[in-house]
Parts: structure tokens; C-alpha cells; sequence
């Protein structure tokens, strides 16, 4: 952005405090963590968290699980973020909100399926049902989205479009609100075999988490098929690439970005059935903050990369689950439990501090290269 | 609202009238379907039933009928309406038009009598919680359902032909109609102010006679309203024109006398008024007030220099925890002893500098970042600074979820104590601010910082290119907008008595986003106005507004407004002439091509020459 050679104005010595104060947070609460590992009483330990008792193999292993599948479904939602981006260069706010209608379609379809006693003695292929189901909801409610309020602003100036998103985003929420009530509503419960630990390995995971991540690299395989080996896939590369272009050999452009919608859409269904199953709860609000979480996925990733974006997903997952108890709760940090979410932001803003381009490269459409 | 809309007005060369039955049959159905569908949602969000309570005129029109039944008018207004361009010439509107809106009423009529007959066969209350019998009841008529459906149709044609209707009668006949609308609902609307007015100004036996006992217009009142704006509308509004022409026209030192008399009659206006308005009203304003200087704040950030910043809602955050910490006894044990507990006026002048600092801090490390990542990020800190004070480990300083209470109130050197209780105290006090604010942003707007916001507005790296130091102008907006929002914090902390973290989430931040956007970006009347219609008569994030009833539905209602001004109307509702240049850039050009082709083709023909195709 700036040339090497410009003189440091105030604002770049303030920037680079406060990269170097980060970083020297991140590198402290780790040196306090191991030393507490190694030795729960040592001086520091003593001095900053006394009640310490540092975090055992097994609970360590729990948290990376944990943060894994979580970050699995946060790379899910990241690839709706990043396809849209790449396509049309905007942030697609309410992308979450299209999570969240999969999640609330999978909860009606589930508790339906319940009363009539499927899901009990068929559990696999209720599951596969209501996932189809949510794909169908998210994948129209992202079209429709597309047509009615994305598509007239075409060319508009970037911030458009950004507002309009956040309007969608605030409208589907309060959509739900109004015809399904404001209260939390919850999953049934799952068989008790889902809900066991398995081993594989050296590795306890519970069979949940597992399906969790299963099924997210399952979609992710697919969807990579789909835009690596695809025509379909390739046409939207090309509009990625550039649009205009594009449209000069023979690519319908409009379908593509549907088709770009539905996909994204499809991917963050699949996710919100994924969040219901693990989490088995469900409130209007659900879709905001994973929605935010997954665009900072896609931001650390590398927005517009696909790899980048799941890879980001799991970076930020494991990021939030582990960095409050190994780098805040050393510091002698009060209830870190409740900084997860300012965890993740941090990590955002650490990211486009450090390398706005992202941990894994970047692939933006021409406009953004300028 | 339609007749300062240039693309409807109905230009005076005229072509044919098309035939009544010669419609665009395919268009006409899936408008229908569509509208059809927006009914049944709003049917399905019971809006119908739990609007009743609130009438419009007693007995015959409540709300809850008036949440269905401005839509068809609306969507068949819209159907048939031409946008003319240079060198096209619109058809005469006649039955053609009329016609087209019925179709399109009774296509949605048909809708909510379909869903009636569902709620009568099929039971859906577990998904859809307002599945009910007072839902169909409310739909029906209370008739049997067949009747219902019959009814809906038939209104959902009259209403739709009426609609379409709107175009065929004159802008004059056009005119009176709307006013006369608007005034009936918007008086029902505002009974309880004017309730509230009329008591001190010994007008009550005029309001008791307009209005119903229970809330609306009686039916006499209805007329007597509609005659008042009807006779307005027909004689009165020429009469305000031409005043206001004559206004305009005035030049030099009598322009500049007129505007003291303005400014003056307004200002006395604003000061006398909390003095005949009651409590409820005086609260309803000081809560506006505080919008006010929030999205005046907000306006310069986004409006002026165009920084879309999402977690706006830190700085009053800021400003409210500032203030509750300096005046409050129960603050957290945490703090030094040293640390005095003060007045609020002094807490007020620490709040300025921190958040000067806050707007810093948050501004340096976004301020290089493109647009849309600056609004994420922005939005991370908002939640952070939340997430914060909400947190255990800084709960010794900032109380945590307990938050902090027994916030004093204002005390202003003995003379008075503003606080929660006495809205009218604080309503001047909010005005007092809103009025620094108003002059600052008015005074900015015009300087050498503001025409630097709106060159980065419009494009950064000319204005950098033209010398602008835009880093530091852009931090500069940053600081002028956290100034503003902490006043508003600092307010607020003081009227509520105490600050909670649930009072600072980024749900404010949006609302703010939407007043400012609804009202007009970079428009300090236009925010006002914003404020003042979405606060005053919606209600912000937590406080009520005039339409209490409403306050399940506002949300949905800020969501979707903002949805349509972004797309129909992005300079607002009061536009800076600027920012809506800017914003129609393309069709300004597109018109002017237009304008220069027709030119050239009359020219060309008029030399016998042949049109090239485009």
C-alpha cells in the first residue's frame, strides 16, 4: 500500500506498537504457559496466577477438538463469504443470516421427525433429510437474497451494496423473530450412540464432533470438485476473474453469480445443520456472530481463496477455543471463557494488521488488484 | 410522497390510452403473487391482531386492518407507473391503469383468504406461532370463511383499482387524496402528544372532540381532520408556496433579517415547548435528542467522510462507563482511592479527551484498511470494547453484567438536578448538547476539514493526490464523531442512573446506521429528521416510541427500510445535494447521453439522415 520509502508519519509508529504490542502479548502468555506446564509453582506463575494449575494433556487434546469442529463449520459458513467476495467483491453481511435459516429449517424438520418417532430409529436418514432440506431453504433464501437486493445495486459504490447487507441481515433476523417467536428453540435430543466418545488412535472424540468434521470435508471436497473440475466451476472463476470478460466468451454472468449464491448458500446449510446437531439450540441471533467469526476465517485465510477460507476456519476455531486458556488465563486473566469472541476479533484485527492478505495467499477478482 | 418524485410526474404531452383488457397479463400475476406473498407474512407476523388495540378511527379502521391494507395500494400505484425518459412520451392513464391494480389487489386479497382457509383446515402452530384462531378471526371478519375470502378479494380489488386509480386522476385531485390520508393517520398516530399538548393549552374540549376515548380518531374527528388537511391541500398549500417563493427570493441584508426571525421563532419554539408538553412526550424527545447527537456523530463519520464505521456504539459506551465511573459511589472496588468521585460536569470534560483517545485508538489501525473491511473491523472493536466491560476480569472496574447504578444525576451548580425522573430537565439538557452538535457539524461542514471528508468521500486517492493529508483527516472524523457520541453516553448515563453492558450492543450501532441513512447521509436536517420519525414514532433499540404497540415489528421494520432506501433511495429522505450527485452519478450521465442522442437524431433527421442503432 505505502512505498517503503516514505517517512513514518505517527499513525505507522502507532500501527507498529501496536503490531509488536500483540505480538509480545501472544509471545508472554505462551512463555508464562509452558513455564507453567513445566513447573505449576514457578515465580511467574506465582506472580501473575497464583490458582493456576495449568491445563492437563487430556483437556488440552479436548480443546483442539473442540476448536477443530468448530472451526470446520466457521470454514463452511468462510466459503460463502469468500465465493461471493471473489465474485462480486462485497461482503455479503447477512450470509450468516442464510446459516441461521438452515439451522431454524433443520430444527422444525428435526423436532417433526421426532414426534413421528423417525429420528429415533432412523437417525441417518432423518439426518440426510433435514440436510437436504436446509441445503433447499439456505440455497433460495441466498437467491432470493441475490435477486432482490444485490443485483439491482450491480456497479453501485462498494459501501451500497455492504448496507444493503446489513438491512438484509437485520430483516431475515427479525423475520424469523416474527414467525417463529423470539425464545431459543432446541434440537432433539440426539441417539445415545451419537453422543459417545470413539477412538480412533490415540484419540478420544466424541461421535458428534466427528460427524461434524466428516461432513464438513466431505462438502468441502465437493465443493472443490465443483469449481476446480467443473464447467459450472470454471465459469465462475472466469467472473471472478473478470466479469466483463467473462461475458465476452460466452459466460452468462448473472446465472454464474446465482449459481455463486447458491453455492455459498448451500455450503452454510449444510453448516447450520452441523451447529444444530453439535450445539442442539437454535435463536434468531445464531447466524451474527459465526457469520462475523467465518468472515474473519475468510480474512485470515486469503478472501477469495477456498482452500484459504476452510484453512482459516480451522485456524480461528482452534484459535479461540485454545488462546484463552494458554495466553490469557497465564496472564492471570479473570473468567477467559467470556473473551472467546474477543479473542477471534483480535485475531481479525491482528490479521489485517500483520498480513491483510491473509495467512494463505490471496486470489482477488482484477477490480481489487488495482 | 409521490409528487416531488420527478420520474412520476405525468408530463403534459400525452399518448394514446391503452385498452383496458390489453394487459401484460404475466407481469400483472407474478407482481400478485408476490404481493399476495407479502400479505400473508405480515398476516403471519400478527400484526393484524396485536395492532388492533391501536385504532385509527374508532370503530371502523384499526391498525392492524391498516398493516394490510397499504400495501395493495402501494404495489398497484407501482405497477403501472412509466419512468419517461427524453424522447419518450407516456401513455394517457385510464381503465388500462385501474384495471392493472385491481387484478394485482385481488391476486394478494386471494393470498390472505388462502391463508385463511389454511389456518382453518390445517393447524401449523408449532413452527408459526401466531398459527391461531384470533389470527383468522381477525382475518375473517369475524364472518364465516368462506365470506372472509370473498371480502378480501373484493377489497383487495377495490384497494388495488384505487391504486391504479391514483394515476388517472389529477396531480391536483392526486394531492388532496394523500394529505388527507397521511393527516388522518398521522394525527391518530400522534393522539398522545397532542393529548398531552392540548391539556396545558387548555385545548382539551378541541381533542375530545377528535379523539375517540379509548385512542384513534372518532368518527367525527376523522372528518374534521380530513376536511382541515383536504382544505389545505386545495387552498392553503399554493398560499405556503408562494411564501416560501417569496422567502427565496429575498436577497442581502432582508434575506439574512429573515433568517434571525426563522432561526429565533424556531429556537423559541424548541424552548418553550417542553414547558406545555407532559411527561410522556418530554421523555419521547429526550430520548430522540440522544439519537440526535449520536447519529450527528455518526453523520460525519459516515455521511461526510464516508467511513462506514459499525461499532460507532464503543463511543457511547465509552462515554456512558466514563461518566458512571467518575460520579457514581457504587463504581467498582478496583479503582484507586485517589480516583475522585465528581460532578458530572467535570466528568463530562475527562469523557471529551477519552474519547478523543478512544476514536484514536480504534481509527489508527483501521484507518488504512479499504471500506468494507474498516465496517468488520470497526464491528470487532465494538464488540470487544463490549465484551469488555461485560467480562469478570474487569468487573472490579466496571461492575461486569451487574454494570454500574446509582449513576447521580446532573447537577448543574445547584440550580437544578437533571435526572431520569423530570424528562422535561432533561430534554433541555439534550438540547442544549444537540444544539453544540448541530452548530459544530453545521460550522465543519463548510470548513477546510469538510470539504476534505467529502473529497475522500468521493475518492481518496484524487483527494490525496490534491494534497489532503487523509490519514490524519480521516482520524480527524474519527475523534469529531467519538466527541459526539460520548456526550450522548455521558447523557444517557446520567438519565437512566446507571449503565449496563446490554445497553451498548451493536444493535445501537445499526439503528444509528439506519437514522442516519433513512434521514439523509451527510444532511444535518435530514438526520434530525431520521431521528425524530424512527426514534420518535418507532422507538430506538430499547426505548418505546409513539407506536408502543409497534415495538416488536421496528426491528423488522429498520431492516427493511433500510433495504429499500438503499436500493430506491440512497441520499435519504432529506438529501445532501452532493452526496445524491454522486450517488446518481451514472443515471446523470445516461440522461445526458440520452439528452445529446435525441438531439443528434432530430438533428440528423431534420438533414435527412439515418439514426444509427445502439
Amino acid at each position: 500500500m505505502r512505498s517503503k520509502t516514505a517517512p513514518r508519519t505517527g499513525v505507522d509508529w502507532f500501527l507498529m506498537f501496536m503490531r509488536w504490542g500483540m505480538f509480545s502479548v501472544i509471545a508472554f502468555g505462551l512463555f508464562a504457559f509452558i513455564w507453567q506446564e513445566i513447573d505449576t509453582n514457578n515465580p511467574l506463575a506465582q506472580a501473575l496466577n497464583p490458582d493456576a494449575t495449568g491445563l492437563t494433556a487430556d483437556q488440552f487434546e479436548g480443546l483442539v477438538i473442540a476448536g477443530l469442529s468448530q472451526g470446520s463449520m466457521y470454514g463452511l459458513i468462510a466459503l460463502g463469504y469468500s465465493m461471493v467476495y471473489g465474485v462480486l467483491g462485497f461482503i455479503n453481511f447477512a450470509h450468516g443470516e442464510v446459516f441461521m435459516v438452515g439451522a431454524m429449517t433443520g430444527m422444525i424438520t428435526a423436532n417433526k421427525l421426532f414426534d413421528s418417532g423417525a429420528w429415533e430409529n432412523n437417525f441417518i436418514l432423518s439426518l440426510l433429510f433435514i440436510v437436504v432440506l436446509a441445503i433447499l431453504v439456505s440455497t433460495l433464501t441466498a437467491v432470493v437474497m441475490e435477486r432482490v437486493a444485490y443485483r439491482p445495486l450491480r456497479g453501485a459504490p462498494r459501501l451500497i451494496p455492504l448496507i444493503t447487507s446489513i438491512g438484509v441481515s437485520f430483516f431475515i433476523q427479525n423475520v424469523s423473530v416474527v414467525l417463529l417467536g423470539p425464545g431459543a428453540k432446541s434440537y432433539p435430543d440426539l441417539p445415545d450412540w451419537w453422543t459417545e466418545t470413539q477412538s480412533i488412535w490415540f484419540l478420544d472424540i466424541q461421535r458428534t464432533r466427528l460427524l461434524v468434521v466428516v461432513v464438513a470435508a466431505v462438502s468441502m471436497a465437493a465443493l472443490w470438485y465443483l469449481v476446480e473440475r467443473t464447467k459450472t466451476g470454471k465459469a465462475m472463476r472466469a467472473v471472478a476473474e473478470d466479469k466483463e470478460i467473462a461475458s465476452l466468451m460466452g459466460i452468462n454472468v448473472n446465472r454464474t453469480i446465482v449459481t455463486t449464491f447458491a453455492v455459498g448458500g448451500a455450503m452454510a446449510g449444510v453448516a447450520g445443520i452441523l451447529w444444530g446437531v453439535m450445539f442442539r439450540s437454535v435463536i434468531h441471533t445464531t447466524g451474527f456472530l459465526p457469520g462475523i467469526k467465518a468472515f474473519s476465517a475468510a480474512v485470515v485465510g486469503g478472501i477469495g481463496n477456498l482452500g484459504g477460507a476452510m484453512a482459516g476456519g480451522l485456524t480461528l476455531g482452534s484459535a479461540e477455543a485454545v488462546a484463552p486458556l494458554v495466553i490469557l488465563e497465564p496472564l492471570g486473566v479473570d473468567g477467559v471463557s467470556q473473551l472467546r469472541d474477543a479473542v477471534a476479533f483480535a485475531m481479525l484485527i491482528l490479521v489485517l494488521l500483520v498480513k491483510p492478505t491473509g495467512l494463505f495467499g490471496e486470489r482477488l477478482s482484477s477490480e481489487d488488484r488495482a | 410522497m409521490s409528487d416531488n418524485n420527478p420520474a412520476t410526474a405525468t408530463t403534459p404531452d400525452l399518448g394514446e390510452a391503452r385498452p383496458a383488457f390489453d394487459q401484460d397479463w404475466r407481469r400483472l400475476v407474478s407482481i400478485g403473487l408476490v404481493l399476495a406473498v407479502a400479505q400473508i407474512f405480515i398476516s403471519l407476523s400478527n400484526m393484524p391482531v396485536s395492532l388492533d388495540v391501536r385504532k385509527i378511527i374508532e370503530p371502523l379502521l384499526s391498525m392492524g386492518y391498516l398493516s394490510l391494507l397499504w400495501l395493495p395500494v402501494l404495489v398497484a400505484y407501482s405497477v403501472s407507473r412509466e419512468v419517461v425518459l427524453e424522447g419518450m412520451t407516456a401513455h394517457r392513464k385510464g381503465a388500462h391503469e385501474i384495471v392493472a391494480g385491481g387484478v394485482v389487489g385481488a391476486i394478494g386479497g386471494a393470498g390472505i383468504g388462502l391463508l385463511a382457509v389454511l389456518i382453518d383446515n390445517f393447524d401449523l402452530r408449532d413452527p408459526l406461532v401466531n398459527w391461531s384462531p384470533q389470527l383468522l378471526d381477525q382475518l375473517t371478519f369475524g364472518q364465516s370463511v368462506g365470506l372472509g375470502v370473498a371480502l378480501w378479494i373484493v377489497i383487495g380489488a377495490g384497494l388495488g383499482g384505487a391504486g391504479g386509480a391514483m394515476h388517472v386522476i389529477t396531480n391536483r385531485t392526486r394531492r388532496v387524496v394523500s394529505t388527507v390520508v397521511l393527516a388522518v393517520v398521522l394525527v391518530a398516530i400522534l393522539e398522545t402528544v397532542l393529548t398531552d399538548i392540548s391539556e396545558e393549552l387548555f385545548l382539551e374540549w378541541f381533542t375530545d372532540i377528535i379523539f375517540f376515548k379509548r385512542g384513534g380518531l372518532s368518527q367525527t374527528g376523522a372528518v374534521v381532520v380530513a376536511l382541515l388537511a383536504g382544505g389545505y391541500a386545495m387552498f392553503g398549500r399554493t398560499k405556503a408556496k408562494e411564501f416560501k417563493a417569496s422567502f427565496d427570493a429575498l436577497e442581502g441584508p432582508e434575506r439574512v433579517r429573515a433568517n434571525r426571525v426563522v432561526i429565533s421563532a424556531a429556537g423559541l419554539l424548541l424552548v418553550l415547548l417542553p414547558l406545555v408538553l407532559g411527561k410522556i412526550t418530554n421523555e419521547l424527545l429526550a430520548n430522540v435528542g440522544l439519537f440526535v447527537l449520536l447519529a450527528l456523530g455518526l453523520n460525519i463519520v459516515v455521511g461526510l467522510a464516508g467511513i462506514l464505521d459499525l461499532g460507532y456504539v464503543a463511543f457511547f459506551a465509552v462515554g456512558g462507563y466514563t461518566t458512571a465511573i467518575l460520579t457514581s459511589p457504587n463504581r467498582g472496588d478496583s479503582w484507586p482511592e485517589w480516583l475522585p468521585q465528581t460532578w458530572w460536569l467535570i466528568a463530562v470534560m475527562i469523557v471529551v479527551p477519552l474519547a478523543a483517545l478512544t476514536g484514536l485508538f480504534i481509527g489508527a489501525p483501521v484507518i488504512r484498511m479499504r471500506g468494507d473491511y474498516l465496517a468488520i473491523v470497526t464491528l470487532g472493536f465494538g464488540e470487544i470494547i463490549r465484551l469488555l466491560f461485560l467480562s469478570d476480569w474487569l468487573s472490579g472496574y466496571t461492575g461486569g453484567a451487574q454494570g454500574i447504578t446509582n449513576v447521580p444525576g446532573v447537577q448543574i451548580f445547584g440550580l437544578a438536578n437533571v435526572r431520569g425522573t423530570d424528562p422535561r430537565a432533561v430534554f433541555y439538557l439534550v438540547l442544549v448538547f444537540c444544539l453544540v452538535a448541530i452548530y459544530i457539524s453545521w460550522r465543519l461542514e463548510n470548513s477546510r476539514l469538510g470539504r476534505a471528508w467529502m473529497a475522500i468521500r468521493e475518492d481518496e486517492s484524487v483527494a490525496e493526490a490534491m494534497g489532503i493529508n487523509t490519514v490524519n483527516v480521516k482520524l480527524m472524523a474519527f475523534v469529531v464523531g467519538a466527541i459526539l457520541a460520548s456526550f450522548s453516553g455521558a447523557i444517557f448515563a446520567a438519565k437512566v442512573g446507571s449503565v449496563f453492558p446490554t445497553s451498548f450492543i451493536i444493535l445501537v450501532s445499526i439503528v444509528i446506521l439506519v437514522v442516519v441513512i433513512v434521514g439523509g447521509m451527510g444532511n444535518i436536517v435530514g438526520v434530525i429528521v431520521g431521528a425524530v420519525v424512527l426514534i420518535g414514532v418507532l422507538g430506538g433499540p430499547k426505548q418505546p416510541g409513539l407506536l408502543q404497540e409497534f415495538s416488536d415489528y421496528k426491528l423488522l421494520v429498520y431492516g427493511a427500510l433500510l433495504i429499500w432506501m438503499m436500493l430506491k433511495r440512497p441520499e435519504g429522505l432529506v438529501p445532501n445535494v452532493r452526496r445524491s450527485r454522486e450517488l446518481h452519478q451514472e443515471e446523470f450521465l445516461q440522461d445526458a447521453w440520452l439528452k445529446g442522442h435525441v438531439d443528434d437524431a432530430e438533428d440528423s433527421a431534420g438533414g435527412g439522415g439515418e439514426v444509427a442503432p445502439t
